[in-house]
């Protein structure tokens, strides 16, 4: 499982082991000030990032950053 | 003056039930009349007014082996003297006799809806696991203990008897299980605020009205090894939903969480879908529902073979308010739907 | 700054030919002040309902309560910057209507709206049991926005306020406050500072200082004389429960205190504001801001209140963590989640620091109120606004509900009385 959320330090307190940080609160996968085409692309890279970090062995709750 | 006196089923473990040492550790439950071994100083203390009607005992080792289901063995054997107040132990540090105390009162108390009291030592493992299932009394380390561990739950076991209210726990002497309870008072929380800072700069002691919470940490899963070829399913705790959300999912302190077919879908869009959350600005989410549940990511990196299958079903409910309780409820049921179903990794999203 | 507050006490509230205030009454013209609401072509209907302590009447769904003041004189009209003209609040006299309140009534987004028993188990739970309310009871037009609405219900309320308020203008008082933060002359008093974080979360959930909308505002310094002069005002409503009222802010109980105690056993330096925004890097920035701002004005001590909960519990976090950080030590004042039972984590976040906290109840506990013999708005939204759920009504009209629903349950600027003890 991995937890895509803005609010890290929240995420971390409750104890996900796998977090992707989101944009916002109320439009985590998305940026209502982007065309609608570049934040479809926004969305799509948020969502394969979430998906590399599922593949990657962690020993300890992880933010993934990059 | 009572009728009748209250009645109490004590359960010991195989050595305090006197049946034996740790080569006894493996009888299986049994049922002895009145009271036994440190259940005599406990009648005692219990007076007149309430009786030991029954005392259950049990090896340690054989409780331990399958505790759900000795635990409703031992609540079975109990329910035929119909208790009022039911008591185990004392475990003081024993691990093992702790763990039986503990789940034998918590099932009691679920399937028999009646009070249960056990008391262990600070250290035993078995508090933190059943300590918001039974009042738990704070013993001594050791057997040496044994007679003041005896007065203090006579006490409660005839509070408990007497059906008397049983106070905080810095009043009445139990483990403290951070249960909430509201409460009116003197003076408002400006008033009490002020002064508690002016306790705390000061150097003076004070009291916080709000110990800060915990939460259970669990180990990793392992990663998902062939994304090529794995199902991966979306969960939301964002609240999104078709439109005029069927369902019902409340907008605060969820009740519910709810599954819904996403096959053959490739967007969520506003005319089909909304969010039922009430605690965000939802113009974002109602415009463009992908933005808290991004279906049109998932089903493009599915039709370009990035991973297998997105998985048929999404579950959603909304995290507003919701207790963690229900959503240790909603998680369990949701995660052993995906496991059944043979999904191989989640993607959850929140708001 | 020094301000003066005319207090009017008003005992009762009454329709009348005239918007007046006799014998402590305040008598309201309906169809002025219908008219005057639908000044706003945005809305399509006005009502007005009275509601007096203890008659068993059930408001709901309720927006904003708004207590009526109107400026005697000193700079800038009431509620200046929204519906009143620019001028910096805080000093001079205004006149306060104490014991009335407007209330905004009908239904907007449908979440987040809140309810009062003017009688009954449930009165005890919100402050507005106790006040001589006067509902405004508001339909928009078809097919309006809702970021519309919402402005058009806000500025509404406002403006019904500053009406009834410019009632009492030429009023004696029956009592005068005065407020003026003089240097404590004792130096040796602790220093305490009070930070106020405040909603900015977006439609519904947005608070305007001077107008401006909190969101895009850096942590400042403000007078608590401009506060109760009506520089801050709600747009939110997050849960009825924990949502500021616009008559809180006018009457924020840790100014009141740290007021009344100032010069005698504490040195009130000062109140920073802050927001309560939907990113992480703006929770970052404004609590290093904010906590940056009470370490140069010098403060020892610093009490925290809230605003909602969930997301803003990391803000409050963040605001402790850096305050003491800084060596400045802390009070939380919060609410709580934990459950029905009682039994769940109170707060979706946790310091270690934050080990000086005063509770003001669980939000999540379940009343049953008895149904009341007159509704103003309607009963049906307590199904779907937070803290209520499918059922909650029964057949009768009694409800069974969160607190989380009743207007100021739970206010976390620590207005009531009510608390939460761990067994």
């Amino acid at each position: 499982m991995v937890h895509i959320a803005t609010i890290v330090p929240i995420s971390l307190t409750v104890g996900a082991n796998r977090i992707v940080p989101a944009l916002a609160i109320p439009y985590p996968l998305g940026n209502p000030e982007l065309p609608k085409d570049k934040e479809r692309e926004l969305r799509l890279n948020l969502v394969k990032k979430a998906l590399r970090a599922l593949q990657i062995e962690v020993e300890k709750q992880t933010v993934f950053e990059e | 003056m009572r009728d009748k006196k209250y009645r109490v089923v004590h359960y010991l473990n195989q050595f305090f039930g006197q049946i034996g040492g740790e080569e006894k550790a493996n009888i299986p439950p049994l049922i002895k009349e009145g009271a036994v071994g440190p259940g005599i100083p406990l009648q005692q203390a219990l007076g007149e007014e309430g009786e030991i009607v029954a005392t259950v005992v049990c090896g340690d080792n054989y409780f331990a082996e399958d505790i759900e289901a000795v635990a409703a063995k031992v609540v079975e054997t109990v329910s035929s003297y119909k208790p009022d107040v039911f008591v185990a132990g004392p475990a003081f540090n024993a691990g093992r006799y702790g763990i039986a105390c503990g789940a034998a009162c918590s099932a009691v108390s679920k399937k028999l809806g009646i009070p249960v009291v056990t008391a262990m030592y600070k250290e035993n493992p078995a508090l933190e696991l059943y300590l918001k299932d039974a009042y738990i009394i704070p013993t001594g380390s050791s057997v040496r203990g044994m007679k003041e561990a005896i007065l203090k739950m006579a006490d409660f076991v005839r509070k408990l008897g007497l059906g008397q209210e049983i106070g905080l726990p810095q009043e009445e002497g139990y483990f403290p299980r951070s249960i909430r309870v509201n409460q009116f008072v003197e003076r408002t929380g400006a008033e009490r605020a002020v002064d508690m800072l002016l306790s705390k700069l000061k150097g003076e002691p004070f009291q916080t009205e709000c110990p800060m919470p915990t939460f259970e940490r669990i180990p990793p899963s392992p990663a998902v090894k062939d994304l090529h070829s794995a199902t991966i399913a979306l969960v939301t705790s964002g609240g999104i939903v078709p439109l005029g959300n069927p369902d019902r999912i409340e907008a605060a302190s969820a009740s519910k969480f709810a599954e819904y077919n996403i096959a053959g879908i490739d967007d969520l869009t506003p005319d089909a879908y909304q969010t039922c959350h009430g605690g965000y600005d939802p113009t974002y989410a109602n415009e463009e529902p992908d933005r808290v549940l991004p279906l049109d990511a998932m089903r493009a990196l599915e039709k370009d073979g990035t991973i297998g299958k997105l998985y048929d079903f999404y579950y959603v409910t909304v995290g507003n308010a919701t207790s963690v309780a229900n959503s240790q409820k909603f998680g369990k049921a949701i995660a052993e739907k995906l496991k059944a179903a043979g999904v191989d990794g989640v993607i959850l999203t929140s708001t | 700054m020094h301000l003066e507050l005319g207090v009017i006490k008003i005992r009762d509230v009454q329709f009348g030919e005239e918007t007046t205030i006799k014998d402590s009454t305040l008598y309201v013209n309906k169809n002025e002040l219908i008219a005057l609401a639908l000044e706003d072509n945005r809305l399509s209907k006005a009502d007005v309902e009275l509601a007096r302590p203890g008659e068993e009447v059930r408001i709901i769904p309720i927006k904003d309560v708004i207590e009526p003041r109107v400026k005697v004189n000193g700079p800038g009209d009431f509620f200046p910057g929204t519906v009143g003209k620019m001028g910096t609040a805080g000093s001079g006299k205004t006149n306060v209507l104490r014991g009335a309140t407007v209330m905004t009534v009908g239904r907007i987004v449908g979440y987040q709206e809140g309810f009062v028993d003017m009688a009954g188990p449930g009165a005890r739970y919100s402050p507005f049991s106790q006040t001589n309310n006067v509902a405004l009871i508001l339909h928009p037009i078809d097919g309006l926005a809702p970021r519309a609405h919402e402005e058009a219900i806000r500025l509404a309320g406002l403006r019904a306020s500053v009406y009834l308020g410019k009632a009492c203008t030429d009023v004696t008082p029956d009592e005068l406050e005065v407020y003026e933060l003089s240097p404590a002359t004792d130096t040796t008093l602790p220093r305490v500072a009070y930070v106020y974080p405040l909603l900015s979360e977006g439609l519904l959930h947005d608070t305007y200082l001077y107008g401006a909308d909190v969101k895009r505002i850096l942590p400042t310094l403000i007078h608590p004389n401009e506060v109760m002069d009506g520089a801050i005002v709600s747009g939110n409503c997050v849960s009825a429960c924990d949502k500021h009222t616009t008559y809180h802010h006018l009457n924020n109980p840790v100014i009141k205190e740290l007021y009344r105690r100032h010069g005698k056993d504490l040195n009130f330096i000062g109140v920073i504001i802050t927001n309560l925004n939907v990113t992480l890097a703006d929770k970052e920035r404004s609590s290093d801001y904010a906590s940056k701002l009470v370490k140069l004005v010098g403060a020892e001590g610093a009490i925290i209140t809230e605003e909602g909960f969930g997301n803003p519990d990391s803000d409050l976090m963040m605001l402790c963590k850096k305050l003491e950080k800084y060596g400045i030590k802390t009070v939380l004042i919060t609410d709580e989640y934990a459950g029905r039972d009682g039994r769940s984590q109170s707060l979706a976040d946790a310091v270690p620091q934050a080990d000086a906290v005063v509770s003001v109840g669980n939000a999540n506990e379940v009343i049953t109120l008895p149904p009341m013999k007159r509704i103003i708005g309607e009963l049906k939204p307590a199904e779907i606004i937070a803290g209520g759920f499918a059922g909650c009504i029964t057949a009768d009209g009694a409800l069974n509900i969160e607190i989380q629903a009743i207007m100021g349950s739970t206010c976390q600027l620590g207005f009531g009385k009510l608390t939460a003890l761990g067994y």
